[in-house]
């Protein structure tokens, strides 16, 4: 039995650059890792290398038990990313842009309804993505990390342009109760602490803060940022 | 970091799912992109309005350019196959635009799915404009410049043009993919994809050239369609080597 992601050592660089140094942890199967840091701190970095979409460039990575990036294609579709583009294209509708990734899946058409219900965007989901609200894309493109039933989901500020209500309709899906495990990052110390079992805090790319989050001091968050 | 306690939430503890996903078939999956392309451009109408309305008037251009009513044999073919050419530029230009800009990579390399799906699919794509560009740009120019009738040639023009679409979309497929990862991309298509694009040229002009001449058409001379054969051959087995790699970080 194995972790769902164990990282030893790793780092990312782009051109000289360091995004990502030193990074070692390892998350259980349905646990909750939050990743806070400032603006350039390398939590989306983070995020796409667990995706598989960068490749690290030194230490080790397994995620859902298969070395990437040597084995990407066996977590391929196992994976929801939800990240600050939506990944959906603004002149398909919502609908045809869930068919599109629902067909890549392989996943049926009624997934499609039961994840736009769950968002409340059945009645807007035939129009064209570019004539929607943020808010609205982004709750499409909560359906479109989900519509596969991911084990891992892998959340960059997934709250970002949703309103307390249409926060509340993505809760099931992407939050704690979706029963997945999750990366998300976070600006807020207090929402993110409370759905945190493990923090990480992240400044120029190296992690400066790794505890269990009954054990974190919210002012440890506050001051990655100063 | 890693804990001894029950509840420590990096422990292993069993999941139910780990085995890797089924994707659908590459099939399948080059319908999905497929469909997905033809309803992007009917909607936004980027590529084959613009390639269409670029060579007929190139067309029109070389009319009054030449200073000369009509054209037949080499000048026409020539005229005929560098406006198909930097017509084409325009769509290998903006084949994967929309997929770079808008995440349309990463959602199809987070699928499980062959990525050959993806190089079939815009290869496809590409062949479907230039065939839609030719059924415009081949009349018109058989209005606006041919001296000979085109309908005595067709069937034989319509085999040549569909074997060089064939490499032109091999090449530009692949072009495209590279250049679209790129800040200069508007300029590294064309640079890239012209000079390759030359025996292309070349072929197509020189087997077309009988076909179009004044007086009675000639044959074809199969030695430019099998050169044109080859390089689809060579082009297309190139881009379906090189395409994974295209993709990768």
């Amino acid at each position: 039995m194995t972790h769902t992601l164990e990282l030893v050592g790793l780092e990312r660089r782009y051109g000289e650059r360091i995004a990502l140094a030193d990074v070692t942890l390892n998350l259980g199967h349905g646990a909750t890792l939050v990743v806070f840091g400032p603006n350039g701190a390398g939590k989306s970095t983070l995020l796409r290398v667990l995706a598989g979409l960068l490749r690290p460039h030194d230490g080790t990575l397994r995620v859902l038990g298969h070395r990437l990036p040597d084995e990407d294609w066996a977590v391929r579709g196992r994976i929801g990313l939800l990240g600050h583009d939506p990944l959906l294209y603004r002149d398909l509708t919502g609908r045809e842009n869930l068919r599109y990734h629902a067909s890549l899946h392989r996943v049926d058409e009624p997934r499609i309804d039961e994840v736009l219900e769950a968002v409340g965007m059945e009645r807007r989901a035939d129009e064209p993505l570019r004539s929607l609200s943020r808010g609205m894309v982004q709750r499409l493109a909560v359906c479109r990390a989900v519509l596969h039933d991911p084990e891992l989901l892998l959340l960059d500020e997934p709250r970002a342009n949703l309103d307390p209500a249409a926060g509340a309709l993505v809760e099931p899906l992407i939050g704690r109760a979706s029963g997945r495990t999750r990366v998300v990052t976070s600006h807020d110390p207090v929402g993110g602490l409370a759905e945190a079992d493990l923090v990480l805090g992240l400044r120029a790319g190296r992690p400066e803060l790794l505890e269990w989050a009954a054990d974190v001091d919210p002012a440890a968050i506050a001051e990655l940022y100063r | 970091m890693t804990g001894e306690r029950d509840s420590d939430p990096s422990a292993p503890r069993e999941d139910p799912a780990r085995t890797p996903r089924r994707g659908p078939s590459t099939a399948t999956a080059v319908g999905a992109i497929l469909r997905k392309e033809l309803r992007v451009e009917l909607r936004t109408l980027e590529s084959v309005p613009a390639m269409s309305l670029f060579s007929v008037t190139t067309f029109v251009l070389f009319h009054f350019a030449l200073n000369r009513d009509s054209v037949s044999g080499d000048l026409a073919s020539g005229i005929l196959w560098v406006t198909l050419l930097f017509s084409s530029v325009l769509a290998i230009n903006r084949l994967f635009v929309a997929d770079e800009e808008q995440g349309g990579f990463d959602g199809f390399l987070l699928a499980p799915v062959d990525r050959t799906a993806l190089l079939i699919a815009k290869f496809l794509t590409l062949l479907g404009f230039l065939v839609v560009l030719e059924i415009v740009a081949v009349p018109a120019f058989g209005l606006l410049l041919l001296e000979p009738s085109l309908g005595r040639v067709l069937v034989r023009l319509v085999g040549i043009l569909l074997l060089a679409d064939v490499g032109i979309a091999a090449v530009g497929t692949l072009v495209a993919a590279l250049a679209v990862r790129t800040r200069a991309r508007d300029l590294l298509g064309p640079l890239l994809a012209l000079p390759l694009l030359v025996p292309v040229v070349i072929g197509a002009a020189r087997a077309c050239a009988p076909l179009l001449g004044a007086g009675h058409p000639g044959s074809v001379p199969v030695r430019w369609l099998e050169i044109l054969g080859l390089y689809d051959l060579v082009f297309g087995l190139l881009a379906y080597a090189v395409f994974d790699f295209l993709l990768e970080d």
